[in-house]
């Protein structure tokens, strides 16, 4: 860093921070500088050491080496509780609300308006009223977190961050479960929050976002800090490459297979959030879903896969109708399905990469009634290698990846499965821009080898760059349909896609 | 295990916190038996090996159906019930109907089964928690084994049952063959098959388990069910012992067959266990009873410590994995 005679410039700054877990070097030596009134973006790829730093700085880590200095102050969090105290929130991609809290409960949780002992809960609910009302917030106080929204559960989180006086908020991935209008709202936020002179950190794998919001940017690869500059100096070329530390040529490499049969086709498809849903998908073939979050293509998807089932409609498997009563029947039919909610639907976290990978796979997989397992071990290597998953071993857990390559071992286990249709529910949320382009690229090999694959997707540049032909949902009902031509010739565009997923 | 070794440059000081996180158990084990045996001489006699290894088949059959209803995040509170009802129903069978021994064994085993069965429906199928299924059952059974004998004890007089715990196999006692044949199985079946895998699963992430084609219901009816013939085995046991049917048997065994399997490294937020870990628990348990028996400390400070030992060995053990977190 140059020019760093004068201290009090930042508001943060992290000195050749270093940690390491067992014998996994997470940071090298690696520095942070942060201005007041700065929206400052953390990149690098999964795994890189972003999150490992911004623990460090909440308290959770401690460092091995380093130096961190606060708002002109040394500075050494005990814990999250008292980073706050110091005047840092950090708002964490999963967020962690208590479902039965009220609003006011969740903002003031730790700090409760008392009287003596006794909570003084219309005190509470005034002030945080109060709060609300200057954000715009149109809930009141006493609204259970459970009945919100996911988005404004975040706002809610945002609002508890700034009502601690916070100097300096940590956003991680605040908008991977947004939708576009959510988004747009969540960065108004933010630019109201930087005129007031916080500071904010922002970690997200979009590109676009990251121009549109943030004026600093620093990198991080492999632990190590490998530069950082203003944005508006930096292409986004330049960026992705100090990123990965290489060029990725094509962020879309979507390669073109002749479409075949129709695999799946669904008839008038109606559950809890959609309607009348009607659509075919082929061999071959990458249909994307776009629309809001909530406009019910998840819903739909849960219901082809056994889920949560439908409650009327008709669905044919390769010209056969079938029913669907649960994930196993799903599966044993030839329909697999990557669930959007990966630590929750994907995986068992504590349980090795293999037992992950083979979960669904075990039936045949046995010798007699025991397991044959140095067969079942052979193939986990090699899908785990088909699918370039980064571990040292397929016996440690799946805890220890990141978020990248957790993505692959789900995809790798439905691979295994051998679909006739493989549904992919934003296929690369928390997936940094290398895996993401890994995974595009197998995608294409998978259609290539005859597989339907039905990806649904909130990112509209992965839509569009993807699809061989896009169903757009608005409400519960598909309220357009795009071909990828149209798309490729520019005869529709972003904004074509989002009116009708508006239902304009 | 889930937290296997990291790999790259492993410090020595990181290596030894490892092999302590994975075997610290053996370890306490291991010096427990060196501080009794240097107080105690006798203790380390081929006899009281023996000695111990028959005490512990009962709590050892406990421990492994406590485990896998733990692993799968659950509980099982009926076993001490189940060792009274099934031992009632073999008494009642064989002295006062006079069935055939193996007759009257295989009624009350099936009955234990039968209740587990029931265990499991109530918990996979009405969505109930295991503890109050199981503490209410566990009243249920109580209950029922008291309206069999009417409160009195029966004896039990047939030489074929009471050679189930006197008797021997290559000069080895049954009931350690039978501890070792389960302890086969269970491993076989936790870390060998499809079940087991279900099992790890549907306790680590039970939506994930779901959702990656897991019969959920099965899988928790399976264990319930497991676990309740593993008691009614351990009743079998314990009612040759005895000589006699009680309905006021094994009470608080559940907390000895718990403590065995915590002691094993069995998770209580699910997902994760292993047999072989059960096996030093349940050794840990016994040698702590024996040993201290041998030692001659009085049972009310027996409890006192057993209390303590558990405590400070789980914490050994949270602490030298908390690097693996």
């Amino acid at each position: 860093m140059d020019g760093n005679t004068n201290k009090s410039e930042y508001i943060l700054s992290c000195e050749n921070i270093s940690k390491a877990f067992g014998g996994t070097q997470a940071l090298k030596g690696v520095q942070l500088h942060v201005k007041p009134g700065e929206v400052h973006a953390l990149m690098g790829e999964n795994g890189a050491g972003k999150s490992t730093l911004m623990k460090i700085v909440i308290g959770l880590y401690k460092q091995d080496t380093g130096t961190m200095e606060f708002d002109g102050k040394p500075y050494q969090a005990k814990g999250p509780v008292d980073a706050i105290n110091c005047g840092i929130s950090m708002i964490h991609q999963e967020l962690n609300p208590e479902p039965h809290l009220t609003i006011a409960e969740s903002i003031f949780l730790n700090r409760e308006d008392t009287n003596g002992i006794l909570l003084n809960k219309k005190k509470q609910n005034e002030r945080t009223q109060k709060i609300l009302d200057d954000f715009g917030f149109p809930y009141p106080a006493t609204t259970l977190i459970r009945d919100l929204k996911l988005a404004d559960v975040q706002m809610v989180e945002i609002i508890r961050a700034v009502s601690t006086n916070a100097k300096m908020i940590i956003m991680d991935e605040p908008t991977s479960s947004l939708d576009d209008q959510e988004t747009k709202h969540l960065f108004k936020t933010i630019r109201d929050l930087k005129a007031k002179g916080v500071a904010i950190v922002y970690i997200s794998h979009r590109m676009a976002e990251i121009y549109e919001i943030c004026d600093h940017v620093s990198v991080f690869r492999d632990g190590e800090f490998i530069g950082e500059g203003e944005l508006n100096e930096i292409t986004n070329e330049d960026l992705i490459a100090m990123m990965v530390g290489r060029k990725v040529e094509n962020l879309f490499p979507k390669v073109d297979c002749p479409i075949g049969d129709v695999v799946f086709k669904a008839e008038n498809l109606t559950g809890d959030g959609f309607e009348n849903i009607s659509f075919e998908v082929h061999a071959g073939e990458i249909l994307g879903f776009s629309g809001l979050v909530g406009s019910g293509r998840s819903e739909t998807m849960k219901a082809i896969f056994g889920l949560d089932p439908a409650t009327s409609g008709k669905m044919y498997l390769n010209g056969e109708e079938i029913t669907v009563k649960d994930p196993a029947d799903a599966i044993k039919k030839g329909i697999c399905m990557v669930n959007e909610d990966r630590k929750n639907f994907g995986l068992c976290l504590h349980r090795s990469i293999r037992e992950n990978i083979s979960l669904p796979n075990l039936p045949a997989r046995q010798k007699g009634i025991l397991l044959n397992q140095a067969r079942e071990k052979k193939e986990c290597e090699e899908y785990s290698k088909l699918l370039t998953l980064k571990a040292a071993s397929i016996e440690h857990s799946a805890f220890s990846l990141s978020g990248g390559n957790q993505q692959k071992v789900v995809i790798a286990k439905w691979i295994m499965a051998g679909p006739k249709l493989l549904i992919m529910d934003e296929p690369t949320r928390g997936v940094d821009v290398g895996a993401k382009a890994e995974i595009y690229t197998l995608m294409c090999k998978f259609a290539a080898e005859g597989m339907a694959i039905i990806m649904v997707s909130s990112e509209l540049p992965e839509v569009m760059g993807m699809s061989d032909r896009i169903i757009v949902y608005n409400e519960g009902h598909i309220s357009g349909e795009f071909m990828r031509e149209q798309i490729v010739n520019g005869s529709v565009t972003q904004e074509d896609i989002l009116s009708k997923a508006f239902g304009v | 295990m889930a937290n296997s070794p990291k790999v790259g440059q492993i410090s020595k000081q990181d290596k030894m916190r490892q092999l302590m996180g994975q075997y610290g158990i053996g370890v306490v084990l291991l010096i427990m038996m060196i501080v009794i045996a240097f107080m105690e001489p006798r203790f380390l006699t081929l006899d009281n090996i023996i000695n111990v290894a028959t005490q512990i088949s009962i709590n050892g059959l406990l421990c492994y159906g406590l485990c896998i209803c733990i692993t799968t995040g659950g509980i099982d509170l009926t076993v001490g019930a189940q060792l009274a009802l099934t031992s009632c129903i073999i008494g009642q069978t064989m002295t006062n109907w006079g069935w055939p021994a193996f007759m009257a064994i295989l009624a009350g085993v099936a009955v234990a089964t039968a209740f587990g069965f029931i265990n499991g429906c109530l918990i996979a199928k009405f969505n109930m928690f295991p503890f109050v299924v199981t503490l209410s059952m566990q009243l249920v059974i109580r209950g029922l084994s008291q309206v069999i004998t009417g409160g009195k004890a029966v004896m039990i007089t047939n030489e074929w049952f009471a050679k189930i715990y006197s008797g021997k196999f290559i000069g080895i006692p049954m009931p350690i063959i039978i501890f070792i044949i389960v302890t086969i199985i269970m491993y076989l079946m936790l870390h060998w098959t499809r079940f087991g895998r279900y099992i790890f699963a549907v306790g680590g992430n039970v939506n994930a388990a779901i959702a990656s084609g897991v019969s959920r219901f099965w899988v928790l009816v399976g264990t319930y069910t497991i676990s309740g013939l593993l008691a009614g085995l351990a009743a079998m046991i314990y009612t040759s012992k005895t000589g006699a049917a009680q309905s006021n048997i094994g009470v608080g065994y559940e907390t000895d067959a718990i403590a065995a399997a915590v002691l094993g490294g069995t998770s209580f937020a699910g997902g994760i266990a292993t047999i072989p870990g059960d096996v030093l628990g349940i050794f840990i348990i016994g040698l702590i009873y024996n040993g201290m028996n041998m030692i001659g400390v009085s049972s009310y400070f027996q409890s006192i410590v057993k209390g303590l030992i558990i405590i400070g060995a789980v914490m050994l053990d949270m602490v030298m994995n908390k690097n693996n977190h």
